[in-house]
């Protein structure tokens, strides 16, 4: 099959178009940046027809990582530690400054692209100490698991963890009240770790369909189209969209790994708050391999820990739509952002202000507020 | 949606508050950014910005305005053009090329673009304290080869050395000079409406093969970088098509989608891109997928952006298809009156969307 076609996804937009009932509002909200930056990458939104929108969730690892933990990694680049992170990271603007301009400032901050690769730092840097700023959710909680797994793993090698669980968040969000949603699109890659289990509780407890998709342009128009014929029939169950990849929704021997290493623990989510069960530590026993123990730096959670007037908290709630932001492209741009959701490439501000445009046809049915 | 991007000034690069001059009359960019970050040097909006707050305004004079990768001066009645690029790529011997052809054919390539026959080059080297005298000789030679491939002459130069910081370095900058045939007229502005938009091959060929054998990535490819120089083919399109050729622009550093966005802003034109006739090869779409890069952000060197008369395609399309850097030449956008500085996409599956400049250095995403 050949994705990215353009007459495979004029037929799903035919078929949307058909299934979709005039004057019935249909509230679609994905949990992923990289389904964000799919439906925003293909220009999705300016195919869809009227009454369907599709709303970004909290699905940004990078923009709900809190500002102490990141302060946490720069105290440890100024002590003298190689921090190795992901990408996205660098320029993530706290209280603390960002690790970029540690970097700038004499610390030895160095992108990796796999927890492998932090490994591997370590192993060619024995005199230094190695902290792994591990950012993300299940998809890059496993290969850190794995890494901290791997036989010989050098002495000098640590994890700073600021792992994250998305269903934990997803349940906070209905339980706010205001926020409606008709169906969640669940990210296939988190899916192909985690199994099933994660999203069942949401057609189960809370009668929302759910459907887990792929992240070609198709995957995510199939979705939408598969939860509009579940509004319409009113039936709310769990679908699967990826099954050439998840072929079914079970356990992989990734939670395996991920529970050797990690266990559940309340987490600080930037502009939310504390969600319970929402985040992963390391284990007592790995205490050594934990950086905060190692170097004993623990800095508190910050009540406000976004910039005045950023509605970032409101985006990564899909309360709003980026533009609603008063911030949004006059003082908050991506070379000089003020919220995290700007400086993310999953960020939902950061996506919007890169590929949407008020040129465009319609990409919204009005303001989400 | 209406769009509070209409008064975005940070876009337009007027009205926004974070780009005029901070209050002590020295640029706001001083307190926004503190330090140079590596994105200043991306080619993307923190690059836009360096030039327009603290270069433009310090040096300012016509042909600096101009914003192209050369300059072109009249000396009695000779247009003479002017062009400097530094290289500081690593690893410095990549697949399909190293530093030092780079050094020739980055700078023949932006003399080409203001559309002149190149001449002459200088060339400095910065050497860091340790480098091997082997590697060094390999540069030189591979210097010497590219210079006799693209017909020009090394003919001044200077060498420093510099202490070293994690492995011996090496650093190249070149100037060149070349002389504008009579009746050439290419620059930025004159890109219009009803214009056509030719790439001269499969695009981000370079920018994937250099990635790809870098430290930390460990991942590889046959690719081999495109650096070529461009001369020959632009001197035959302008000798066909004179002063039809409108812009010539190589999209180096940044990729495509930065040097169409640059000539949309200083010609004040919308441009729209149709990304199924963008030639990228597989091999390359598969490597940028999994860095998780965009093609048309990913540095070239050896391709060409020609945008031409709209009544010229066809004979423009088969004077560059006859150049053996052209045979993949394809037509992927046109020039329009709507959205003036903007370029927008048509994707692959039809729908479209804004082609804006990289807002900092394009790096994989984690989810």
């Amino acid at each position: 099959m050949t994705f990215r076609d353009a007459d495979l996804v004029s037929n799903v937009v035919a078929a949307l178009d058909k299934a979709v009932e005039p004057g019935f509002p249909y509230r679609l909200m994905h949990v992923c940046g990289s389904h964000e930056h799919t439906i925003s990458r293909w220009g999705l939104r300016s195919l869809l027809p009227e009454g369907l929108e599709v709303i970004a969730g909290p699905g940004c690892p990078v923009c709900v990582c809190p500002p102490h933990e990141v302060g946490e990694a720069i105290e440890l680049a100024r002590r003298g530690a190689i921090v190795a992170t992901f990408g996205d990271m660098l320029n993530l603007p706290t209280n603390f400054g960002s690790l970029a301009e540690a970097n700038a400032s004499g610390g030895d901050v160095r992108v990796v692209y796999s927890p492998l690769d932090a490994v591997a730092l370590a192993a060619r840097n024995p005199e230094r100490e190695v902290v792994l700023f591990a950012v993300g959710f299940e998809t890059t909680a496993a290969p850190v698991a794995t890494a901290l797994g791997s036989a010989n793993l050098p002495d000098n090698f640590s994890v700073l963890v600021s792992h994250r669980s998305t269903p934990p968040a997803m349940e906070l969000l209905l339980g706010i009240g205001d926020i409606c949603v008709d169906g969640f699109i669940a990210p296939g890659h988190v899916s192909a770790i985690t199994g099933a289990e994660a999203w069942q509780r949401f057609p189960d407890a809370y009668a929302m369909p759910v459907v887990v998709a792929g992240f070609e342009p198709e995957d995510v128009l199939l979705a939408m189209l598969l939860l509009v014929e579940q509004i319409n029939r009113g039936e709310a169950t769990l679908e699967n969209e990826y099954s050439r990849v998840v072929p079914k929704l079970m356990s992989s021997p990734a939670v395996a790994a991920i529970d050797a290493v990690f266990e559940v623990s309340s987490a600080w989510w930037r502009g939310i708050g504390r969600i319970p069960r929402s985040g992963l530590a390391l284990r007592r026993e790995l205490g050594s391999r934990d950086a905060r123990e190692r170097f004993d730096v623990h800095f508190e959670a910050e009540q406000n820990d976004l910039p005045p007037g950023c509605s970032c908290h409101l985006v990564m709630l899909g309360k709003v739509h980026p533009p609603a932001c008063a911030l949004y492209g006059r003082k908050c741009t991506p070379s000089s952002p003020h919220g995290p959701c700007m400086v993310s490439q999953e960020g939902t501000c950061f996506i919007w202000y890169t590929y949407e445009s008020e040129e465009l046809p319609a990409t919204t049915q009005g303001d989400a507020s | 949606m209406t769009g509070p991007r209409a008064s975005d000034g940070a876009r337009s690069g007027s009205a926004d508050l974070h780009l005029v001059e901070g209050e002590s009359g020295s640029p706001a960019l001083l307190t926004r950014n503190p330090r140079v970050l590596m994105a200043h040097g991306g080619g993307g909006r923190l690059t836009q910005q360096l030039i327009e707050e603290m270069f433009v305004p310090a040096f300012a004079n016509e042909h600096l305005a101009e914003l192209h990768d050369g300059a072109v001066l009249s000396f009695d009645g000779t247009r003479i053009a002017i062009s400097t690029d530094s290289f500081v790529v690593t690893p410095l011997f990549f697949p399909g090329g190293d530093i030092g052809d780079l050094a020739v054919n980055g700078t023949v390539n932006d003399l080409a673009m203001c559309g002149a026959v190149p001449r002459y080059l200088t060339l400095g080297l910065i050497l860091e304290e340790g480098l091997s005298t082997e590697t060094l000789w390999r540069v030189v030679r591979s210097i010497e080869q590219a210079a006799r491939r693209a017909s020009v002459s090394v003919v001044t130069g200077d060498t420093k050395v510099v202490e070293h910081g994690h492995e011996p370095g090496l650093y190249i900058n070149t100037a060149g000079i070349g002389v504008v045939p009579e009746g050439v007229d290419v620059a930025p502005r004159r890109a219009s409406p009803g214009d056509a938009v030719i790439v001269n091959g499969a695009i981000a060929v370079h920018g994937t093969a250099v990635m790809s054998v870098r430290e930390g990535l460990d991942f590889e490819t046959s690719l081999e970088s495109d650096t070529a120089p461009l001369a020959e083919l632009v001197a035959v399109l302008l000798s066909k098509l004179g002063s039809s050729v409108h812009v010539l622009r190589d999209p180096t550093r940044g990729g495509v989608a930065t040097a169409l966005n640059e000539i949309a802003s200083s010609a004040r034109v919308g441009i729209e891109v149709d990304e199924r006739s963008v030639p990228v090869w597989p091999e390359v779409r598969g490597a940028c997928e999994i860095l998780g890069l965009d093609p048309l952000y990913v540095a070239n060197e050896g391709k060409v952006l020609a945008i031409v008369a709209g009544d010229v395609v066809d004979a423009a399309l088969e004077v560059i298809r006859q150049d053996p850097l052209g045979r993949e030449a394809m037509v992927i956008g046109r020039i329009v009156d709507e959205h003036p500085g903007r370029v927008l996409l048509r994707s692959a599956v039809g729908g479209r969307r804004m082609l804006d400049l990289l807002s900092g250095e394009q790096l994989p995403r984690i989810c």
